[in-house]
This record gives C-alpha cells, sequence and structure tokens, in this order.
C-alpha cells in the first residue's frame, strides 16, 4: 500500500514480528504492515503468502497476533508500542 | 406421479447404517437381493455426517466391542469397499484421566476389554510429559487404543450409498417415508411424492426417525434424541497426533488431515426432531472450549471457525436397537446408535445382511434386542400420547 | 405492557435511519455495530487522525455522508449505542456478540438485520497474489485510511464501483493504470434507456468515465480473460479485448464485479430465502414493511438485496415506521407511500444497472483450472470440476462436504456464489436449483477462549 493523502498525521513506533517499526495514528494494522512490506504474512504451510484483500472484515485473510490476541488487522487500529505478530501459527507455544 | 417396486429388501434410512446394509445386501455372494433404499434428505446428512467422526472401539460398552472390533476391520478395507478412504486414519484413540480416580475407571476397563479381545494400553505420567508434551498439565496418564483412529464423517456414508448405487441398490434421495406397512407377507412403503415399494424385508434405519417407524409395527420404543454440540477450528499445524477421549466424555478432539481441530462435547445442543432442524449452544460450547484448552493449551488463540449439531436417536441405556422385530416376520431394526454408532456403520450393514440371508448374525446380538423395551413399549402403548 | 426489545444490527445507512425513526418514536433500541464508527462501507468514516474535508473524501456524496454522520452522532447519546461490536450468532430471540474479546447476549422481541453488502469476486488467475483487492477494499483503503493500494493500480470487473474507485484514485493523485470492465458498451448503451430513472446518478457514472477520459487513464470495455500475473505479487494485468490479448504493468489490482448481500445473520435468524434471478443470489424474503417469514424480523438495505445507499436509507426509514406502528404509534402513511415510491423508482434503476453490468457468466473463467476457486482453502477450478464429475455432485452444500469448498475462515463469502454458478453450468441446472451455502455459527472466525463479559 502506498500513502496518498493525508499523509503527514503522527508517527506511531510498533513492533512488526520482533523489529522495531513505524507507521502513523489512524493507520489499521493492515495499513501499517502493508506500508512497510509487500505482503502480511509468508506462506506457512497452512496459507499461501497473503496481504488482505477486502479491507472490511468479510474476507478473513489479514488475521495477526496483536499484543498476544489475534484480530483483523484491517479492522483493528494500530496502537503505539503495539506488538504485531504476522506468522500467527508460529507465533503459537 | 407415481412409481411402484417391488424388491427383495426394503430400507429406510440413509444413515450408514441404511447405506452400509445397502452395500452389503448387494455385495453378497451368490444371488443378490434387490434393493431399494430411501433417505428423506440427503445421505448422511443427519447423525452419520455431524458425529465427531471417532472410529473407536475404546470406551464402549462391553456388549458393542464384539461389533467393534468386527467393524474395525472393515474400517481398514474401506478403499476396496467403497473406492474412497473417507480420510480414515488409524492415529490411535487415547482416553484421559484427568485424576486418580479416572486412572482406575481406564485401568478396570482395559482389563475388561482385554478379556473382550481389545488390547489397550495405559500410560503413566511420565509418558505423557515424554510422549506427548501437547497435552494439559492436568492429565494424569491415558489409555491408547493403538488401532483406533478417526475419519471423516461427511464423507462415509455417502460413499456407502455410492459403491452401494454401483452395485446396483437403487438409491434414493430427497424420498421420504410416509408410511411403512404390512402387507399380507409383504411390505409396502409408501413415499411423498409417490413412489410405492414392495419388500419382502424391511430394514429400519431411520435413526431418530425409527421410533415412528418402529411404532407403526406396534413396537413402540422409549427413542428420544440427542443434537452434538461440535466445533472445529482454522487449520492448524500438525499437533494432535492421537484422537483424544476423556473419562467423563465432556470433551472429545481431533484434528483432521487439513489441519482443522475438530471437538465437542458438554451436553444437549437444541434440536426439533419435527421441524428437522438443529443448532449448536453458545453456552455449550463456551463451556466446552476451555475444557479443550486444557487439554490441549496450545489450541488458546486458535480460531473457531464454525460450530453445528445434528440429530441423533438415542436410547435410554446407550444401547442401539439391532435385530429382528417382536412383532413382525422379516423387520430388521438397526437404530438408536445414541451418539457411536459411526464405527460400528461398517458391520451394521453386514450384520443386517446375515440377518437377512441367515435369520441370525455372526455378532451376538443379544444386548441390542428391541424386546429389551417390552415394559415401555406397554407403557408408551397404553399412556395414550403422540410420539415415538 | 413493556416496550418490544428492539435491536439493529448495522450501521450504515440503513441500519441508521432506521435507528432515527424508532428514537423518534421514543422506541428503545440496541444499535449494534461491528465498526467504532457509524456509516457502514460507501459512507464509511476515516479514524480521527485524517483531515481529509469530506468533499474530497466523499465526492459528489459529501452531503449525504455529512447527513449520515450527523445522524448518528445525534443518536449515539440518545440510545443504546455498541460500536465494535460484532453479532457472530442469532438463536432464539437473542444475539451473541462478541466486542473487545468479550462476548455477550442481547435479547430481542423485533430485530432489524442491516448488514449490508460486500463485493461479488469471481475467481480470475493470480487473484490471490499479494497486491489484489476488491474495489470496495481499494475504495476503503483511500477513503479511510488515506492509501492507494499499490503505486500503479489497474481497476478491473464491472459495475458503477468499478468507476468510481478509478476515478476517486486518479482524483486523489494514485497512479491508474487502467479500467477494465468486462461489460461491452454495447450493453450499456441499451440499458441506459433505464438509467434516466435516476438521472442524477446517471450524469455522475458518465462523469467519472468522462473524467477518466480526459486524463487518458485506458478505459476499456467489453474485456475478456482477465489475468492477473505475478510470482509473489502483481506485476501486471493481462486482458484480451476484441482479438487482442493485452498487457498492462501494475503494482496492484482492484477488482470486483458488483455487489452481493451478507446475508449469515439472516440465515441464522431462520428467515426463508429464496433465489432472486436478476442478482443471482439466495435472499431473504421481505414484505413491503421489510419484514422477514420470521415474525418480528426484519431485513433492511444491502443486506437483503442490493438497492444502493440511497435506496438503504429510504429502507432503513420503512422498516422504522413499521416497527413504529407494530408496537402500537400511529402509521405515517403519507411518508409510506412516498418512501414506497421512492423505493420502486430506485429498483427501477438498479434493474437497470443489472442489465448495463452483468456479471460475466462462468465459461468467462471455468475453463482455468489452475485458479483457486476458494481462496480460504485453495481449492482449485479443476479440482472442484474433477470433485463434480467423480462424485455426482449436484448440491451445494454436498460440493462443500466433498471439496472442502466453503469451508474455510470466510464461509464462503468470497466463493460461494461463484461456486454455484460452477456447479450449475457444469451438472446444466439453473442455478437456483443447486441450492446455498447455510451460515453456521459463528459467522466470522473466534478466538478461544470465549470470555463473557464481567
Amino acid at each position: 500500500m502506498v500513502r496518498l493523502v493525508d499523509r503527514d498525521r503522527p508517527s506511531i513506533a510498533f513492533m512488526l514480528d520482533g523489529a522495531a517499526a513505524t507507521a502513523q495514528e489512524g493507520d489499521t494494522i493492515l495499513t501499517a504492515v502493508l506500508t512497510a512490506r509487500d505482503r502480511l504474512a509468508e506462506a506457512n504451510g497452512i496459507d499461501g503468502p497473503r496481504a488482505g484483500f477486502c479491507q472490511m472484515g468479510a474476507c478473513q485473510e489479514c488475521w495477526v497476533i496483536a499484543d498476544g490476541r489475534p484480530v483483523r488487522a484491517c479492522g483493528t487500529l494500530l496502537a503505539a508500542g503495539m506488538r504485531v505478530t504476522t506468522d500467527r501459527h508460529a507465533a503459537r507455544g | 406421479m407415481s412409481e411402484r417396486l417391488e424388491v427383495d429388501v426394503a430400507i429406510v434410512g440413509g444413515g450408514l447404517a441404511g447405506c452400509s446394509s445397502a452395500l452389503h445386501l448387494r455385495r453378497r455372494d451368490g444371488a443378490k437381493p434387490a434393493v431399494c433404499l430411501m433417505e428423506k434428505g440427503a445421505l448422511g446428512s443427519q447423525a452419520s455426517g455431524v458425529n465427531f467422526g471417532g472410529v473407536r472401539q475404546q470406551g464402549r460398552d462391553f456388549a458393542e466391542l464384539p461389533l467393534a472390533i468386527r467393524s474395525r476391520s472393515i474400517w481398514s478395507r474401506l478403499p476396496e469397499l467403497v473406492g474412497a478412504d473417507c480420510e480414515f486414519v488409524a492415529s490411535g484413540h487415547i482416553k484421559l484421566a484427568r485424576s486418580e480416580a479416572d486412572v482406575d475407571e481406564l485401568e478396570r476397563y482395559a482389563e475388561g476389554a482385554a478379556d473382550r479381545g481389545l488390547r489397550l494400553e495405559m500410560i503413566g505420567a511420565g509418558r505423557i510429559r515424554d510422549e506427548y508434551p501437547w497435552l494439559g498439565k492436568n492429565v494424569r496418564g491415558a489409555s491408547l487404543a493403538p488401532e483406533d483412529g478417526h475419519a471423516n464423517p461427511r464423507l462415509v456414508a455417502p460413499a456407502f450409498g455410492r459403491a452401494a448405487r454401483a452395485a446396483g441398490a437403487d438409491v434414493r434421495e430427497h424420498t421420504r417415508v410416509v408410511e411403512a406397512a404390512r402387507d399380507g407377507d409383504r411390505f409396502t412403503v409408501r413415499c411423498a411424492g409417490g413412489l410405492e415399494v414392495s419388500a419382502r424385508f424391511l430394514v429400519n434405519a431411520a435413526g431418530a426417525w425409527a421410533g415412528a417407524i418402529a411404532a407403526g409395527f406396534g413396537e413402540r420404543v422409549p427413542i428420544s434424541t440427542h443434537a452434538p454440540n461440535m466445533l472445529v477450528t482454522e487449520p492448524l499445524p500438525p499437533l494432535v497426533t492421537r484422537s483424544i477421549g476423556v473419562c467423563g466424555g465432556d470433551v472429545y478432539l481431533r484434528q483432521a488431515a487439513r489441519g482443522n481441530v475438530v471437538f465437542g462435547g458438554g451436553g444437549e445442543a437444541w434440536c426439533d426432531l419435527a421441524l428437522e432442524r438443529s443448532r449448536p449452544l453458545t453456552d455449550l460450547s463456551a463451556r466446552t472450549i476451555p475444557k479443550a484448552i486444557d487439554i490441549v493449551p496450545r489450541l488458546a488463540s486458535a480460531l473457531v471457525i464454525r460450530s453445528w449439531s445434528g440429530i441423533e436417536g438415542m436410547m435410554p441405556d446407550h444401547l442401539p436397537v439391532i435385530g429382528f422385530s417382536r412383532t413382525t416376520p422379516n423387520l430388521v431394526h438397526a437404530f438408536g446408535f445414541s451418539g457411536h454408532g459411526f464405527q460400528l456403520g461398517p458391520v451394521i450393514g453386514m450384520i443386517v445382511d446375515e440377518l437377512i440371508r441367515d435369520g441370525a448374525s455372526k455378532s451376538p446380538l443379544e444386548p441390542f434386542d428391541i424386546g429389551r423395551f417390552a415394559a415401555e413399549r406397554r407403557q408408551l402403548a397404553s399412556a395414550d400420547t403422540n410420539g415415538g | 405492557m413493556a416496550e418490544p426489545r428492539i435491536v439493529v444490527v448495522g450501521a450504515g445507512p440503513a441500519g441508521i435511519r432506521a435507528a432515527e425513526v424508532l428514537a423518534t418514536h421514543r422506541l428503545p433500541l440496541v444499535l449494534v455495530d461491528e465498526a467504532p464508527k457509524g456509516g457502514g462501507q460507501i459512507y464509511r468514516r476515516a479514524p480521527d487522525a485524517f483531515r481529509r474535508p469530506y468533499a474530497a473524501r466523499y465526492g459528489f456524496e459529501a452531503d449525504k455522508a455529512q447527513a449520515l454522520h450527523d445522524a448518528i452522532d445525534r443518536l449515539a447519546g440518545r440510545i443504546d449505542y455498541r460500536p465494535s461490536t460484532l453479532v457472530w450468532n442469532v438463536f432464539d430471540r437473542h444475539l451473541d456478540t462478541v466486542s473487545d474479546g468479550r462476548t455477550g447476549r442481547i435479547a430481542f422481541d423485533v430485530l432489524v438485520l442491516a448488514t449490508g453488502a460486500m463485493d461479488r469476486v469471481l475467481p480470475i488467475p493470480g487473484w490471490t497474489l499479494p497486491g489484489v483487492y476488491t474495489l470496495g477494499g481499494a475504495q476503503i483503503a483511500l477513503k479511510s485510511q488515506g492509501c492507494a493500494v499499490g503505486k500503479r493500480v489497474v481497476f478491473a470487473g464491472t459495475g458503477p464501483l468499478l468507476y468510481l474507485v478509478a476515478y476517486q484514485y486518479a482524483k486523489a493523485g494514485a497512479s491508474v493504470a487502467a479500467v477494465l470492465d468486462t461489460s461491452p458498451a454495447a450493453t450499456k448503451r441499451r440499458a441506459l434507456a433505464g438509467l434516466a430513472a435516476s438521472s442524477g446518478t446517471l450524469a455522475k457514472g458518465l462523469y467519472y468515465w468522462a473524467w477518466l477520459a480526459a486524463r487518458r487513464i485506458a478505459v476499456e470495455e467489453g474485456v475478456t480473460d482477465i489475468g492477473i500475473v505475478g510470482d509473489e505479487a502483481v506485476r501486471a494485468v493481462r486482458y484480451r479485448r476484441d482479438a487482442t490479448e493485452k498487457s498492462i504493468p501494475c503494482d496492484a489490482v482492484g477488482m470486483g464485479f458488483g455487489l452481493k448481500s451478507e446475508t449469515q445473520l439472516a440465515d441464522l435468524a431462520g428467515c426463508e430465502f429464496s433465489f432472486d434471478p436478476p442478482s443471482r443470489q439466495w435472499l431473504p424474503e421481505r414484505n413491503a414493511d421489510g419484514e422477514s417469514s420470521v415474525p418480528g424480523v426484519y431485513v433492511a438495505g444491502d443486506g437483503a438485496g442490493i438497492g444502493g445507499a440511497d435506496a438503504a436509507e429510504l429502507w432503513g426509514e420503512r422498516i422504522g415506521l413499521a416497527v413504529a406502528a407494530r408496537c402500537g404509534r400511529a402509521p405515517d402513511a403519507a411518508r409510506i407511500a412516498a418512501i414506497d415510491r421512492g423505493l420502486a423508482s430506485l429498483a427501477r434503476f438498479r434493474a437497470a444497472i443489472d442489465r448495463a453490468f452483468p456479471v460475466p457468466p462462468p465459461e468467462t473463467w471455468s475453463d482455468r483450472d489452475a485458479t483457486i476457486l476458494c481462496r480460504c482453502e485453495s481449492i482449485r477450478i479443476g479440482e472442484a470440476k474433477a470433485a463434480v464429475r467423480d462424485f455426482a455432485l449436484v448440491e451445494m452444500n454436498r460440493l462443500k462436504a466433498v471439496t472442502r469448498i466453503g469451508m474455510g475462515r470466510c464461509q464462503g463469502r468470497m466463493c460461494g456464489l461463484a461456486a454455484a454458478e460452477l456447479l450449475a453450468r457444469d451438472t446444466g441446472q439453473p442455478l437456483a436449483a443447486v441450492g446455498r451455502l447455510r451460515g453456521q455459527p459463528p459467522v466470522k472466525p473466534m478466538p478461544i477462549p470465549w470470555t463473557t463479559e464481567a
């Protein structure tokens, strides 16, 4: 995803798959991840590589772990300091 | 539009018992009986299709063990018999002990099972930790049935039905039986839509609706319904290597080949026999979920993607009704599997075939005799109430 | 006697207007919405940090969006409004909800389902690649996140939304490589006679088209054989126009073929469905009052049949008035009659839209055996066709059981309609005969355990 308008919102720091990252206030987790890289998660033997699809909570392809809880990335606002893990199944136990 | 058939055997019910019966009747050596099976909906759409999928000898009432042991050998031959493996996996089944009392119960059962030809293996706490590190800390031990496993219940009855059709059985879906009655020395089965089937033998494999059929022959039985409460997760990495049950039976769990974890338990969901509808219950699911997580902690944070129920026929002693009618010659009953008929399905058809051909079965059927409900039958008949 | 407990599910145009009418009649209600801010999808609001004025964000619909948002903002303090709350089950006159990880329950006597719609998608080669979004998804990315879905975007499919989103992207400064419409120009011209019924909307559509053409953004109509090319991300879109094969380099695609209703809750509520030939979808039946076959359950707006945002607002108001009358308030016959006239006029317009932008038939995509049909389970078109043959499948739920199509996380939202078209075509049956996938609770995945409200 490419930031196009309303681009100068305050910066937010968060953790993405263990690495420090920044995004902007008002970003959903999906936007935050996809403005940093071109996919949400790699193929993991269960799913193919995904990058969201519908942006409205219908396709169920954007599930991530945020601060230990599974959430839909497209419907969850990024919070400062949030720890986001995109490979949910590797994250498990 | 009316259609009249004359066959040797009419089967009411296209669940696994009925489809298995149709197949075995048509696989008989020598002269094969003409068979017509009538199913009111789609094959395997009720108990046969909604159950947990456990292919399990362990844990059964000892009366069922001879049948279960015999059925187990048929499961191995599914590809040859029905042309598909239906995702049957001999994963082994572990029944978990969550207390010392549970361990005692498992040991007592294992002794009795051994006497009856089912070999079970007790697993102590140390082995649980070493070999099943993914089991929760509350698991004190388990009993392993290495030959047990699981399969995909949505596939099995339809596979038997398809094979029965290929073997020459006339298998009718969306064909509701409205009346089955004695007609001289034959039976006449009338269906909605005009089909009328005349048969020498009648097999009552109508599941939760079998009571109505039996009542039509003066054989009321105290059948009730059971609605299982089932849930399934999204596909998960391989984790659960055995099919799992617990002492107490309040939760059961397995991981399918695709990775989804199927689990259930906890009591009665909702069903309505007359409306032919069923629904899982949220409260039940909410109580069962922590039990599943307790035995497989890594399920926490998995996504449950759907839940379901169905309508199963239930007998008060949780044993099925298998065998000849006590009132009517050439009427064979095979129903009331009380939520655990899936594993027995393949052998039921063999038994029905034996009964029809030889008048007796190789398997011991006395515990399943419909006559055991004689007292209830008199009560039900005299109570002047509806239903069956 | 106590007032009936009224619950409205969905705070889009239909739900907001229904709630507004009910509140005006002093009827207590609960308004539940999955989103944090009301508005639905077409009038979706951006998070607080976004500053673009309404005119920039909503274009010609800015006034309508403002009015709707003002309405929900006024209501929020006066009613029991539950945003960020997903309804995942309906049973026995209650809803099961989840909000911020906690499950809950809301009992109802009267239920208004205003669950809206999503894009109708079709399986085209490469559609599962990162960089491919629905048209609605591409629009949401811009409208409520200020983002374009890529540096160079191709929009493909058909329907009015195709032109609207392309226009919005180009107007906001995104690079739009092409707009590819499967509907031929001649088809649209033939349907234009009917479009005069709502000429404001027609004028807007023509404006978007002209605006794109003026900026030399390629608009191709009557395209076929659309395929998305790339190994791990979108690289290009290829297509055929007349006899010529073309390819357009790009890094993102917005695709969609009209809209389809989200009907899972209506299904779980026990509503009777019937097959709607124009939209090629099963829809919950409703009478003129918007009441379904289940007494006390009403189905409003796009969630019961695509009509567009204006029709959704009218349905919401219409149902609000019907429920008010049910609760003993004096019926407003004049307003009801006016709404009915408005709905009839919009329905004529909608029928013309359906004729102008037909959904491409399965023959245009069903021979691509390698294309993924079910995204959740990665089931390919060829596998589905083989299973239909090998198992003599004729019905959707048996197809689901055998192939796993529709057994994934989205419960068939993405693949269900296309799978039905494929099954019907391969078995020579009318589409209505193959049945439909049924909703099962939870209608969307739920992490476990289910913690109840404290």
